[in-house]
């Protein structure tokens, strides 16, 4: 069921919150891709009695009675919150994140915590202590990842309405390999308080869907200026449901000049070219744009983000909480110990990569280098958005692929986010949706806007999704 | 370049001193927690001095202000946009693993300040959070760690290498105390770590150009301590120099017990911070407006205290200057001078309360002596009540039991007599009992006026007034 479908029968009474989260809750103990850590089952359906008790308050809610799915990042007050780890599988946080917070406030009853690759590194969810998500399409292969349980939830049909983050594609990879809709806003229009960091400076929170109005309405109850982080951005809140339905006209959408020198999949490909065709039916210009230096950003991310993520893991030493390696007898040990059995070898490999090119004698030769590969690109897409009011491409460069491929071809997987990290880098806005499909899997296109332009990116695919079905395949 | 006085056998020491101040906010550098001393263990902490996953560091504006007042107050180039680093370290009570501080882009930079007539410069002063503190004698085999202290806001001055001895250390020191509690950014209590001091120590000849390798002793808590450390240090490089060694870049920690530096870490151990931008702090500008704002609220400086002392209380530049050293003092004194001579005052401050606090080694708001109960102490002295030697006695019993003077004076009957009929009828009798000395006196022996001075004294167990006594006994013994 749709978002808009669910939320309408809570509003007219037809299904209260407590029945739609016993429907979610029951599929979650059928669930047998792996998709939760922890679901909290007794918990939610207190909450969905509270939100029937006070319908009134709640009816006109962005997110009236709907069960939600977090991913297990954000930080849950008295309820575990395990970030995919070891080092973590046991803490429980004293605090709501603002996203968190901000979802409760809006009327969704959370009924689980997503499965994630662990702090969310990774693109397959493979990383993940608690074992990988399975794709709903083809159990044998992966959801991508990040956020891979998030989407699966979403496509699944768990519930209609995800949160993820997304610092270098794990919003838009996982919808894209999960046929569902993922939108990671500008870097700043969610709070990142109480969100686990990975990549302090690319890490951005943003809604899964079915389709773009889904993504829409969680987004108008996630995006909020908020004084505990100082990136986040003061600006007046737009009504994306609302402005749905804008008509922005004629848009000039810039597509990428040789992009099948990326070596994107054929399939891939095609859909992209059907989509084209789509999008200038709907009476939009296509304009090729010109941006060899996208490759580059790969291995501008793979030096800040490993950078960040050694400095923002640090505080995971087995003093003060989380994981503690038993019967250490000095402080060097136990943190050796503790980090050395709690961590996976994603993020210890990263920690690794991050404290090489941070050290004193490699800092100019990469963390600097990797910083100006990163304005160069911010510079580009800023000039290219003289021209054009969106970018489209494809999001991944393939469909979902099998599980453990990861341990046969790291840099293949390092190189699945080609696509999506130069938004990341730019913090720019980028919204994934099914455009296609193929050998009985879903394929994704992505539109990059300008800072701020969510209500752009959520129409313009409103639009599209209109008048296709690629968003209504389910498993 | 050197002075010569400053030069040891032949050696001149170089001397750069960092000190960490912490600042007095009322809440911590980035986290909505309590800043003060004293308190219970762990009862400050906020989730983001904690370090728990998903915090994020808000800065504190009452901090950067106070940064800003110290640029100013040392003619330093306050930065248009200062930018946070994380430097990189492990320790249990360092809660996320990294220090938030300013390393490329401080809040100040290029300040200078006057210490004797001479300009000692300052590389920069930059706003950094302080760490939690660990204690490892409190439980048997345990180590536990408070986090009061965890974010609590520093400002760490670095100077120049532009100080030539221990002593110069000191005033300097001295002088960075003096302006951080003028500027009420700090109480800069050395004792209850609030102002901390690291040292850099090398030494060249005279006529070298570049400067030798230096030892960072660190963590110095006194103003004695900063003068013996250096002192030690400075000997010990000099006698590691000329027995054909080499200093070594390290840092060394000063053992106050043994008086003696001892090697913490040498250079091939120092550890590698990885200092990067801190991402979760956006680049912060400091507006010309916000200076302005800030320059409008910033106390009277010590010159500028000093020249109002000459001027208002007609002091001269070695009372003023003494007077303002430190700015408790110098507050007490205004206040005393609503109701007291100023005169009177002044130097009754400068020279038996000083001696007090240095012989007990108290500050002024430490002791007993309010402006009150010293206010009146100045009325009794100024009106005759007592006189200076009584007004001695009456201090030391002020200092002891913190009572009034006008209570002590009454108890103890401690009024001067200045009634003449009485006192004329004490010298008569001392003239009386004592001819022989009257005769020998009266022969020449003009040092035996004194004598007869001294018996009256005795006599009036010390509370004649001594310019009533005088005029007597020569009126008297001139019969």
């Amino acid at each position: 069921m749709n978002f808009k479908e669910q939320r309408d029968l809570f509003r007219t009474k037809k299904v209260s919150a407590k029945e739609a989260v016993q429907e979610s809750i029951k599929k979650i103990n059928g669930d047998n891709l792996n998709i939760f850590i922890n679901s909290f089952q007794s918990e939610a359906l207190k909450q969905a009695e509270f939100i029937d008790n006070n319908f009134d308050k709640f009816k006109d809610a962005p997110l009236s009675g709907v069960p939600i799915a977090h991913k297990d990042i954000f930080c849950t007050k008295g309820l575990p919150t395990t970030c995919g780890s070891k080092m973590l599988e046991n803490f429980v946080p004293p605090y709501d994140s603002t996203v968190i917070h901000n979802c409760n406030e809006a009327g969704s009853v959370m009924v689980g915590k997503t499965n994630m690759d662990e702090f969310a590194m990774g693109s397959s969810n493979e990383t993940s202590y608690f074992g990988p998500v399975s794709n709903p399409w083809n159990s044998d292969l992966v959801p991508g990842g990040s956020s891979g349980g998030a989407a699966a939830c979403v496509a699944a049909d768990i519930t209609s309405i995800s949160t993820g983050t997304d610092t270098g594609g794990s919003i838009r990879q996982p919808a894209a390999l999960c046929g569902v809709t993922g939108l990671k806003p500008t870097y700043g229009l969610v709070s990142r308080w109480g969100m686990i960091a990975f990549c302090s400076s690319m890490d951005q929170a943003g809604p899964f869907s079915r389709d773009a109005f889904g993504c829409a309405a969680l987004l108008d109850a996630m995006a909020s200026y908020d004084s505990k982080d100082s990136t986040s951005t003061e600006r007046p809140d737009k009504n994306f449901e609302n402005l749905l339905a804008k008509d922005f006209g004629s848009l000039k959408i810039g597509v990428i000049k040789d992009i099948d020198n990326f070596g994107i999949n054929p399939d891939v490909m095609q859909s992209y070219e059907v989509s084209k065709t789509v999008l200038s039916a709907l009476g939009h210009e296509l304009k090729e744009v010109d941006f060899s230096e996208l490759s580059t950003g790969i291995c501008s991310y793979y030096v800040i983000a490993p950078a960040e993520c050694s400095s923002n893991l640090s505080r995971f030493d087995g003093v003060k909480y989380g994981y503690r390696a038993s019967d250490q007898k000095d402080i060097s040990k136990l943190y050796m110990e503790t980090r050395s059995e709690a961590f996976g070898d994603e993020v210890k490999k990263r920690i690794l990569i991050g404290t090489h090119v941070l050290s004193a004698g490699f800092y100019d030769a990469y963390y600097l280098q990797a910083q100006k590969v990163r304005r160069m690109i911010k510079n580009k897409f800023e000039s290219i958005f003289k021209d054009v009011d969106l970018i489209f491409m494809p999001t991944t460069l393939d469909q979902a692929f099998e599980k453990n491929r990861e341990s046969n071809d790291p840099n293949r997987m390092y190189k699945e986010d080609l696509l999506t990290i130069p938004a990341n880098l730019a913090g720019l806005p980028a919204i994934s949706f099914p455009n296609g499909f193929k050998n009985n899997l879903p394929i994704g296109g992505q539109f990059v806007g300008n800072y701020f332009s969510e209500d752009l990116l959520l129409a313009t695919t409103n639009r599209i999704q209109e008048v296709s079905d690629w968003h209504k395949m389910t498993p | 370049m050197a002075q010569n006085d400053t030069i040891i056998k032949g050696w001149q020491p170089v001397i750069g001193l960092e000190v960490h101040v912490q600042l007095m906010t009322n809440t911590k550098l980035f986290s909505p927690a309590k800043n003060k001393f004293g308190e219970d263990a762990n009862t400050l902490v906020d989730l983001i001095d904690m370090g728990l996953p998903g915090v994020l560091p808000v800065l504190n504006e009452g901090a950067m202000k106070q940064g800003i007042k110290f640029g100013l107050a040392t003619s330093a180039k306050i930065a248009k946009t200062m930018i946070f680093d994380r430097k990189n370290y492990f320790y249990p009570d360092l809660p996320k693993g990294y220090q938030i501080t300013q390393l490329h882009f401080p809040i100040v930079k290029d300040g200078v300040v006057d210490v004797n007539g001479k300009e000692i410069r300052i590389h920069q002063a930059h706003l950094e959070e302080d760490a939690g503190k660990s204690m490892h004698d409190k439980y048997d085999n345990k180590s536990v760690i408070d986090l009061n202290r965890s974010g609590v806001p520093l400002l760490e001055i670095v100077s120049e290498p532009d100080i030539r001895s221990a002593a110069e250390a000191v005033d300097y020191l001295k002088k960075i105390h003096q302006i951080i509690t003028y500027l009420d950014i700090s109480d800069g209590n050395m004792s209850q770590g609030s102002m901390r001091c690291d040292a850099n120590i090398s030494i060249m000849r005279p006529e070298a150009e570049e400067y030798g390798t230096r030892a960072e002793i660190k963590n110095i808590n006194s103003f004695k301590f900063v003068e013996k450390a250096i002192n030690f240090e400075i000997k010990r490089q000099i006698k590691l120099l000329e027995n054909g060694g080499t200093v070594e870049q390290e840092t060394r920690l000063y053992d106050s017990v043994k008086d003696e530096t001892r090697s913490m870490r040498t250079k091939e151990f120092a550890n590698d911070y990885r200092y990067f931008p801190c991402p979760d702090l956006v680049p912060t500008n400091i507006s010309p407006e916000l200076i302005e704002e800030v320059r409008k609220d910033m106390d009277e400086l010590p010159e500028e205290k000093e020249a109002r002392f000459r001027s208002e209380y007609n002091l001269g530049d070695y009372e003023a200057q003494v007077l303002c050293s430190e700015k408790t003092t110098a507050n007490f004194y205004e206040e005393v001078c609503k109701v007291s001579d100023p005169a009177l005052s002044a130097k009754w401050i400068i020279g038996e309360v000083n001696a007090l606090l240095n012989k007990h080694d108290v500050s002024l708001n430490e002791s007993n002596i309010n402006t009150k109960n010293f206010s009146n102490l100045i009325l009794k002295i100024k009106d005759g009540t007592i006189s200076g030697k009584i007004a001695k006695e009456v201090l030391e019993e002020m200092w002891e039991e913190g009572s009034d003077p006008i209570e002590i004076i009454k108890s103890k009957g401690l009024e001067q007599i200045s009634d003449e009929g009485e006192l004329e009828a004490i010298a008569q009798a001392v003239i009386d009992n004592n001819s022989s000395q009257v005769e020998a006196y009266k022969s020449g022996k003009d040092k035996l006026f004194g004598f007869f001075v001294g018996q009256v004294m005795k006599e009036t167990q010390g509370k004649a007034n001594p310019g009533a006594v005088n005029q007597i006994l020569k009126k008297l013994l001139a019969n």
